[in-house]
């Protein structure tokens, strides 16, 4: 047994090494106190402080080193003696020392308990079986992970609250089948009320988790073998689980102070005033979870544990600080759902209303509590907590509005949409010039601006990167239906009907002619003309589309074809800003053998391109001139590549992690799921650009969810994901389907894309259409999961009929001689290349020599040599 | 008949201070595509086709970005106005004039064009 006795300096004894110990810690070294004092640290878990309040991302990918709080170094420059593993087991006050596991004695002058809580159990019989567990840390989660691979494929956790919530999340994610019991008559009854609590519902039950609310846990049903077999609930029934997670709240971890002699409260918790000391010894203190802080509450958060912290240490350092109590509002995503409560959420003062808006079909629910006199009190947001920040910063004010505008969808009672109306007039719209929507909105009603264009030169919207001009146009048509003015919803000049119209047009009438298209179904002034920028490559992109199914030639270059593409199409690569091409072969899967690689390397050597791994898992080599793109290309073919299409808008790349082939977690060949999509939809013309991704489990390495179709391996099979995506107005996607198999999920994605072919607008990523199309994701869901349109043989028909038809442009156009000869930059000097594209050294390879120019006007994103103007819109979802 | 080999050897020719300069045969136009020639000077200019006919040319370089890419865009009618668009940023020029539709300050060299 070692002794200790106190030295000279004084000593502050911490016990416990959680979040608010770790602050506390921080908060001395900040006074200067680790250099006056000598601070002694008895930490009981195998690891020092970590981020308990994300736990849950354990199980999404983040180590435990990225969940720590603490940093050694910080511990050794202030000589705090951490003592990892070894907790305090007695504290003597009369003598002030502690006693830990090891034997170890430490002398205080000041002790800080911050011991926590300890997860409430309830009393049932069996609650300690094998197979059951509790979710409060590290440990409890590794051993979850363990039995949950080994021995589970049902999993059942007692309690429905913001934990609960998080462990159910983390089960399903391990591939069980996941049912949650909450004794109450709601999910997350402290956070919200009744509708709240249903909006949450019916969200967590679309993921795939069961609910079962009302139901008490009886008993624990176990085998022989002492292991988890069920549990009995309160309603007589019987649920069949090969384990158990309790996670049914938290109690303080008063224990040690009890012992000694410390005040706790009737239900527990060590009472502590003010200024975090405790009311029975003043050189002792308690912050976190374990105190009852002075307003008699026991605080469960974060962050008034941090501010006890903070009054803890300053207290010591003999500085005035207090901790009064504290905000409970709270804002979370729970499985990726947004929750927030704040003020009086409950309603609980007296003569309050309540400003209520619900949408079970969307899980929404949002509720304001309101004084008599018009002061917003609380409220409890589900689904879309966007206005959370703006509401708590007017709790306790007479907001500006009428209460039921800050909770109702934009537009609401009037066909409007969601989204821009939905801004304040002090928005900012276009961020390169810094116009606000209050701009656009005034150049309309008082600049009578009536069309996008003018609006455009008015205020200078959407004149930069361009990024913008989606929610440029459904504002000013907003505007303009508001003052009275019919708002053409043709696609352009040249047509007066949409591209949805268009495309049923081309289908119905096996149009396969641009110019008949536009001479027969154009607008009066346009037929017989040259059409336009905008419906040329619209057309193009349907004709390509349905070529086999209406008797097109599926090649884009084919005859009038040639003249409708954009010049990515026509040169089929990807135009740069100086005039030079990139040049993309196709990788399926991201997977590459040694010998294509060398093949790639080779080629950018010997014809000096620029190479770039791309975000898609494959090679981008740039610099190319026209001239040399067949010759490239001739390589390419020879080598066995095929186009990538990053040119078109058509699929990109299915993106893959390695999967169950190489990854200790993968549970499906990711790889080649990924393959097979890539290969099925190659050179597939949509609306836009389609980007996927297959992961092999729900670690989700492949980011499937931020792709307009990504698939995400389970234990039985596939998840389905639809209308993710990156870029400017990033959307997480939203599950079609789940446990699909093989041929499932290629059918499910057949249906999708070709539904979204079909009905989209031009350029309208998945993500935007999914928003738009009325309905949204359940009326996507209806027609081509149940087939309530019965369109579902047709939509397979088409794809069939593309998969059978492909043909690799690239290898078509090098065997051509005739269809060659377009790639020349000079059509009188085929040998001579273009002089304005020129280079200059950068970092071991070159970049674009760029000519100076009289017109200051550059592409916003110029600094960014690897896209055109085209790439830089396409990044963004609102085109 | 002596028709069609005439037609198919007619020139397209470019005016350039008191000569005429030959650009490629007619043949090689695709209507609603343009193609790039090189001067003798070192200019380059873009030669477009339309879907009746008629023949434009215009500078190559594109005055907003400075790369010789003009010939490699969209053409259209605006207002029953012949036009191309940049491939870059998208700014239209009139073909038979140089006048940019989207920025009243900008205009490039339009060539006079014809056929022998």
């Amino acid at each position: 047994m070692s002794t200790d006795t106190r030295t000279d300096t004084p000593t502050i004894v911490l016990v416990g090494h959680g979040m608010v110990g770790q602050r506390f810690l921080e908060a001395l070294a900040e006074r200067g106190l680790t250099a006056t004092h000598r601070v002694v640290v008895l930490c009981e878990e195998p690891r020092p402080a970590y981020d308990r309040v994300q736990l849950t991302s354990y199980f999404s990918g983040r180590t435990p080193e990225d969940l720590s709080l603490t940093d050694l170094a910080f511990v050794e420059d202030h000589g705090i003696e951490l003592h990892i593993g070894d907790p305090a087991e007695t504290i003597d006050r009369e003598a002030r020392k502690v006693t830990a596991r090891s034997g170890l004695v430490v002398g205080y002058d000041v002790l800080v308990l911050a011991t926590g809580s300890y997860p409430f159990v309830p009393p049932v019989p069996n609650k300690d079986a094998t197979g059951c567990f509790v979710y409060r840390t590290i440990e409890d989660l590794l051993a979850i992970e363990e039995y949950a691979k080994a021995r589970a494929t049902t999993g059942a956790v007692v309690g429905g609250g913001l934990l609960g919530l998080e462990a159910a999340g983390a089960l399903k994610g391990l591939g069980l089948d996941a049912h949650i019991v909450e004794f109450a008559p709601r999910l997350m009854p402290v956070q919200v009320d009744e509708g709240g609590g249903a909006a949450l519902l019916r969200t967590i039950e679309e993921m795939g988790l069961t609910v079962h609310t009302g139901v008490g846990t009886q008993e624990i049903v176990t085998d022989a073998s002492g292991a988890v077999t069920g549990m009995k609930l309160s309603d007589g029934s019987e649920l069949a689980t090969d384990m158990v997670v309790f996670s049914a709240g938290v109690r303080p971890r008063d224990q040690l102070a009890r012992d000694c002699g410390l005040t706790v409260g009737e239900r527990g918790g060590i009472t502590v005033d003010e200024q975090c000391r405790t009311v029975a010894d003043p050189r002792v203190f308690a912050i976190g979870e374990c105190a009852l802080a002075a307003d008699g509450r026991v605080y469960g958060l974060v962050a008034p544990g941090y501010e006890q912290a903070e009054t803890a240490a300053a207290t010591i350092a003999e500085d005035e600080a207090a901790f009064v109590g504290a905000d409970l509002s709270t804002k979370l995503k729970l499985l990726g759902v947004d929750v927030a409560s704040f003020g009086d959420a409950h309603g609980t003062a007296e003569d309050c209303l309540d400003v209520v808006y619900s949408d079970s079909r969307a899980g929404l629910y949002k509720k304001l509590v309101i004084g008599r006199d018009g002061t917003l009190l609380g409220g409890i947001l589900v689904g879309d907590a966007e206005a959370y920040g703006t509401l708590r910063a007017l709790t306790g004010s007479v907001p500006p509005i009428a209460p039921e505008s800050l909770v109702l969808p934009a537009g609401a009672g009037a066909p409007a949409q969601l989204g821009p109306s939905a801004l304040p007039d002090d928005a900012v719209i276009c961020s390169c010039h810094n116009v606000t929507k209050g701009t656009i909105r005034g150049a309309v009603t008082e600049h009578r601006c009536a069309t996008v264009p003018e609006v455009k030169k008015c205020t200078k919207a959407g004149t930069g990167c361009g990024s913008c001009v989606k929610v440029l146009t459904q504002l000013v048509n907003e505007e303009l239906e508001a003052s009275g003015v019919e708002v053409d919803k043709g696609l352009c000049g040249c047509f007066g009907q949409t591209r949805e119209e268009l495309y049923e047009i081309v289908l119905a009438l096996r149009l396969t002619s641009y110019q008949e298209l536009l001479d027969r179904y154009g607008r009066e002034e346009a037929r017989g003309g040259d059409g336009c920028e905008t419906c040329k490559p619209a057309v193009a992109s349907i004709i390509a589309s349905l070529a086999p199914a209406i008797g097109a030639d599926g090649y884009v270059l084919h005859g009038e074809q040639a003249a409708l593409q954009d010049t990515n199409d026509h040169f089929l690569a990807n135009l740069q800003k100086n005039g030079s091409y990139s040049v993309v072969p196709r990788i399926p899967g991201g997977e590459i053998a040694p010998e294509k690689l060398i093949v790639i390397g080779e080629i950018a050597r010997d014809f000096g391109l620029y190479t770039k791994i791309t975000g898609g898992q494959r090679i981008d080599m740039f610099g190319a001139r026209v001239e040399q793109l067949p010759l490239i290309w001739a390589r390419l073919v020879d080598a066995g590549f095929e186009s990538g299409h990053a040119y078109g808008k058509s699929l990109r790349t299915v993106k893959s992690c390695v999967g169950q082939t190489w990854c200790r977690y993968g549970v499906q060949d990711s790889v080649r799921m990924a393959i097979d999509l890539e290969l099925r939809y190659r050179g597939l013309r949509s609306p836009h650009k389609l980007k996927s991704a297959v992961s092999g489990c729900a670690r989700e390495c492949a980011e499937a969810q931020s792709k307009d179709f990504g698939v995400i391996a389970t234990a039985n099979g596939w998840n389905l994901y639809v209308g993710g995506n990156g870029g400017a107005t990033p959307r997480h996607a939203d599950l079609l389907a789940q446990d699909l198999s093989d041929a499932e999920l290629v059918r499910l994605i057949d249906r999708f894309l070709m539904f979204y072919i079909r009905t989209a607008d031009r350029l309208e990523r998945t993500s935007v259409w999914l928003e738009r199309i009325p309905g949204g994701l359940d009326h996507v869901r209806d027609v081509v999961v149940h087939d309530s349109l019965g369109i579902c043989d047709e939509l397979e028909a088409l794809m069939a009929a593309h998969v059978s038809h492909y043909r690799d442009e690239w290898a078509e156009t090098i065997n051509d001689p005739e269809k060659l000869a377009r790639f020349v930059s000079f059509v009188n000097a085929p040998d001579t290349p273009d002089p304005v594209v020129g280079f200059v050294p950068e970092r071991d390879q070159m970049k674009p020599d760029l000519p100076l120019l009289s017109i200051g006007m550059r592409p916003a994103g110029s600094t960014e040599t690897a896209e055109t103007l085209e790439d830089v819109l396409e990044g963004s979802a609102q085109r | 008949m002596t028709l069609a080999p005439e037609t198919t050897d007619l020139k397209v020719q470019l005016r350039l201070d008191d000569s005429w300069f030959t650009v490629c045969d007619l043949s090689t136009l695709l209507p609603g595509r343009g193609v790039a020639a090189l001067l003798p000077d070192g200019r380059q200019v873009a030669v477009f086709r339309d879907r009746s006919g008629s023949l434009y040319a215009i500078d190559n370089r594109d005055p907003f970005t400075g790369a010789a890419v003009l010939s490699r865009g969209l053409t259209g009618t605006h207002r029953g106005r012949p036009f191309v668009a940049s491939p870059l940023l998208k700014q239209r020029f009139d073909l038979a004039g140089g006048r940019c539709l989207d920025d009243e300050s900008v205009r490039v060299t339009a060539y006079e064009i014809r056929t022998a």
